[in-house]
């Protein structure tokens, strides 16, 4: 069979085992409650690591061609313009709501807004 | 230039004369006469493309969480409270998506060596693993239906409406995991019908699919298993920025 994927079933079980450590890890960060910006990057970089041991392992990424490769990783890079985007306008969305809603009675009587 | 070049995957490993590595290699690849997918079978290419569309699309339903999350004027629900057990009088955050995790990653590996033994043409063995794999893709459905009555009729969770904050929340839950719940619940139906096919010996005979006249392969075994490693792989990005977050 050259053309399948067939490779040592070792790489699968040590990648199996990695990605039991890393879940554990990342679930030890919500038991252990870190918090802010610590929190945050340790969810990403776990959630990454995982994302990246399935794709490149089981999905076989790491043997395919650079053909398939770039064709279906390329476009994803559009997702993060897509967040950069949405996040603007979600802050966006908050600066209205807490401008305008917060004390929404007083959205329709323009004057009270021009005479503060 | 009658140099044989080096060939095949990134790592630039298993050779065959006259394809090119690298970066060469996609223009030779792209270039007339061409395939463009050398040495992908027609079936595993179509599933990547498939699963890049499905990544947009759950893309797109964890960037409108994102953008309703950030942009909430009342607190967002805790998911580690709203989601914790309570285990012999204590309560255990998160207790049963960390246990669906587990069962979903586990589920992976089972996969990734029924496609190694269905290359090997080890029937029995590579049968046993992907029925194994559908088995623990039922169990972690049932959880989420009792994660899913749990919130709906003990906390009164409603797409418009939660005790617990934002009213955006139960939108979002239901919306993201229902979604990647009925992606586990289709993939757990394939397994058992590529299961089934494996165990009558239809991909050693080459017998025509139900659907089709093009020979059964193994291949089909490594492609519904790249479909099975997405729903693991969308279930991380669920698990990183619903719950954890």
């Amino acid at each position: 069979m050259a053309e399948g994927q067939n490779h040592p079933i070792g790489i699968y079980l040590w990648v199996w085992g990695a990605l039991f450590v890393v879940s554990a890890l990342s679930y030890w960060v919500d038991w252990y409650g870190f918090q802010g910006a610590l929190r945050w990057s340790l969810i990403l970089i776990f959630m990454f690591i995982k994302a990246g041991a399935i794709v490149w392992v089981f999905m076989h990424m790491k043997w395919e061609r650079l053909s398939l490769f770039s064709a279906i990783m390329i476009p994803t890079v559009f997702i993060a313009v897509f967040i950069f985007i949405m996040a603007l306008e979600a802050d966006y969305t908050e600066i209205v709501r807490l401008t305008f809603f917060s004390d929404w009675q007083n959205f329709f009587t323009v004057e009270h807004h021009g005479t503060h | 230039m009658n140099t044989v070049t080096e060939t095949a995957g990134l790592d630039g490993n298993d050779m065959e004369p006259g394809v090119t590595a690298g970066a060469k290699g996609i223009v030779a690849d792209w270039s007339s006469d061409q395939v463009a997918f050398r040495k992908a079978p027609w079936g595993k290419a179509m599933m990547w493309i498939f699963l890049l569309s499905d990544t947009f699309i759950f893309s797109i339903f964890l960037i409108g969480y994102m953008t309703a999350r950030m942009s909430t004027k009342v607190p967002w629900p805790n998911p580690s409270e709203v989601f914790a057990l309570t285990v012999f009088g204590t309560s255990v955050p998160l207790l049963l998506i960390a246990i669906m995790t587990f069962i979903l990653i586990t589920s992976s590996g089972t996969m990734a060596m029924a496609v190694k033994f269905g290359y090997e043409q080890n029937k029995k063995v590579c049968f046993r693993l992907i029925v194994l794999t559908a088995i623990l893709g039922a169990s972690f459905v049932g959880m989420q239906v009792f994660e899913w009555s749990k919130l709906i009729l003990d906390e009164g969770v409603r797409p418009w409406y939660n005790p617990f904050g934002a009213p955006q929340f139960g939108a979002v839950f239901f919306m993201v995991t229902g979604f990647h719940g009925t992606h586990v619940t289709i993939g757990v139906i394939f397994l058992f019908i590529i299961a089934n096919k494996v165990r009558k010996g239809e991909f050693d005979r080459g017998d025509a699919g139900f659907m089709t006249g093009r020979p059964g392969r193994y291949e089909m075994v490594e492609t519904i298993g790249l479909y099975w490693h997405f729903v693991d792989l969308v279930w991380v990005f669920i698990f990183a920025l619903f719950y954890l977050w």
